[in-house]
């Protein structure tokens, strides 16, 4: 670790709770993750010296509370490779943003008959839109199997997109497998079949660098609040062709050019679909959230994880009765790292971590179809980000030991 | 060391009846089923129940899940067995307070064994483990009632 990796931790204060009598080891990070000093002061200083309603008024913070606003779509567009602010639309999450491209996007594109192709690994937010929109269209929806060790199969791939695919949606990264999808290939191979692609990137963007355009997707879906932003804020990237020939799905203020009283023309993408006040501390936030990543470097986050992975992963395999869900090959995967131990349920495990402090998730994690798949009702998962150290890790292996103690030997 | 803390919740009687459940199979003839999901894991727990004048003359569970929830269905169809529907309504709603924390009247009359689920009201997150039996069981007889 070098000396800014070292000294992060002090940025974040609740990284100091104490839960349970223990240290908290937070590694609960692929459901949300902290918030350095650094995005609360952005957002407390937002409040306390630049408050106003955007696009609104002539008056001094108006002026300043739009700039900060507006900048922050530069921000974005350049954290993610994309050629162009006005690409840019603020959602709430990355829910809002795959419900509003299958809502808009989808019903205004799909015919009955025509596919649309995801995987057995997507979480529900990238799964219950398509779903929704295939009832209302007549539409198909297909499924990429998985090989054993928990990637895509993109043998199967190549068979399930077809001629008749108008739409892949897969994720960049499994908020379960921890896999990293190989978005390029696919991308290349939907826009072969005519189809368009979009990717749910709510656990990527946090954790490696990201080019939309040299991916070359039609549409990238993010939330802040994974990516040490606050809640609430999220972000739907969309090439300009295709925004321009979406229609909004909330009207009201700010959204439109000119209202009539029986007719509205409205403004052109992004601001077509930010209808009503949006939530403006929460893209103050995600801005300084972005500085804060871009400080470190992307390229840095990611190889940290990876060591941590490659340091953790071997140590959780050699428990006997653990198994480890998704690909053994550090590379292939972010710091997610889902588990289950022979004979003890996911929640009695986490609930055991908890006693130590040790913040893990249990449960289906949002994705019940793959959690079929794999046959389990459930798992344990440890996602590790930036801030988590090999201490941590050591922390997480004793705390299943202890765990695994207590329920299966019954001593203490 | 922390997991001390945990035997707390996970007492022996608890961990006896997950590990060797009372009533965890099908009935031959049930009058009443009612399965229920876990919206946190995804578990999935099946109450069964015979009523006859108003009485639970049999009650089991099917269903995997944690040690919390398979407890509670063990202890649970223990209890019921042989009280009104009336009583069951009232251990039902005693079993949800006494987990979130509430005091109840005569909770060990009440409740039985299934008292020393108490325990659960310290770990907050575990309460719907804890209750999803006793929530199937009170469906079961709602339908029961409205048949009649
Ligand atoms: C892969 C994936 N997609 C989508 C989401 C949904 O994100 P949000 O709840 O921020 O809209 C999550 C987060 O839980 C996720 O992990």
């Amino acid at each position: 670790m070098d000396n800014k990796m070292n000294n992060l931790l002090n940025d974040f204060p609740i990284l100091q709770e104490i839960v349970n009598d223990e240290k908290l080891v937070y590694l609960d990070n692929a459901a949300t993750t902290q918030k350095p000093r650094q995005v609360l002061d952005a957002i407390r200083n937002y409040y306390e010296h630049d408050n106003a309603n955007v696009h609104r008024g002539v008056h001094t913070l108006a002026q300043r509370a739009t700039e900060q606003f507006e900048g922050v779509r530069q921000k974005v567009a350049d954290f993610i490779g994309a050629n162009n602010p006005q690409e840019v639309v603020y959602t709430k999450g990355t829910t809002e943003a795959l419900n509003w491209i299958a809502a808009s996007y989808g019903r205004t594109h799909l015919h009955a008959g025509d596919e649309i192709v995801v995987s057995y690994m997507e979480h529900h937010s990238n799964l219950v839109p398509w779903q929704q929109l295939a009832l209302q269209t007549g539409a198909k929806l297909k499924y990429i199997g998985l090989t054993v060790d928990g990637q895509l199969d993109l043998k199967n791939a190549q068979q399930v997109i077809t001629d008749k695919t108008a739409i892949v949606s897969l994720c960049h990264a499994s908020n379960v497998l921890g896999v990293i999808n190989p978005i390029k290939q696919v991308t290349r191979l939907a826009h072969q079949h005519g189809a368009i692609m979009v990717v749910d990137g709510a656990q990527a963007v946090p954790h490696m660098p990201v080019d939309v355009k040299e991916l070359d997707v039609d549409f990238y879906a993010f939330s802040g609040h994974k990516m040490l932003g606050p809640t609430g804020c999220g972000i739907l990237w969309g090439k300009k062709e295709l925004l321009n020939e979406m229609p909004p799905l909330e009207f009201g203020g700010e959204m439109i050019s000119n209202v009539g009283l029986y007719q509205t023309d409205f403004k052109a993408p992004p601001y077509k679909f930010e209808g009503g006040t949006q939530n403006i501390a929460g893209v103050i936030g995600l801005g300084a959230a972005i500085d804060y990543l871009n400080e470190i470097g992307l390229d840095k986050i990611m190889k940290h994880e990876r060591r941590l992975v490659e340091y953790v992963l071997p140590q959780l395999t050699a428990i006997q009765g653990i198994e480890i869900y998704g690909p053994k090959d550090p590379r292939q995967r972010t710091g997610v790292l889902s588990f289950n131990l022979t004979g003890v349920h996911p929640h009695d495990l986490a609930s055991a971590l908890d006693m130590d402090g040790v913040a893990v998730r249990a449960g289906h994690h949002c994705a019940q179809p793959l959690m079929k798949y794999l046959g389990v009702s459930a798992t344990a998962r440890a996602s590790f980000y930036l801030y988590n150290t090999q201490t941590d890790a050591d922390l997480l292996i004793r705390a299943v030991l202890d765990a695994k103690e207590f329920f299966l030997n019954g001593s203490f | 060391m922390a997991l001390s803390k945990l035997s707390n919740l996970y007492r022996q009687v608890i961990m006896d009846h997950a590990k060797h459940p009372h009533n965890n199979h099908e009935l031959d003839r049930a009058d009443h089923e009612v399965e229920l999901r876990n919206p946190t894991c995804g578990d999935v727990l099946t109450i069964q129940l015979k009523i006859a004048d108003k009485t639970v003359i049999d009650a089991a569970y099917t269903g995997t899940g944690c040690t919390i929830s398979q407890a509670s269905a063990s202890m649970m169809t223990d209890q019921i067995k042989g009280k009104t529907i009336a009583e069951v309504e009232q251990m039902v709603l005693g079993f949800s307070d006494m987990v979130m924390g509430k005091d109840v009247p005569d909770q060990t009359k009440l409740l039985g064994e299934a008292s020393i689920l108490q325990s659960v009201a310290q770990f907050p997150a575990r309460i719907k483990c804890a209750t999803l039996a006793w929530k199937a069981a009170y469906q079961a007889i709602e339908e029961s009632e409205s048949n009649d």
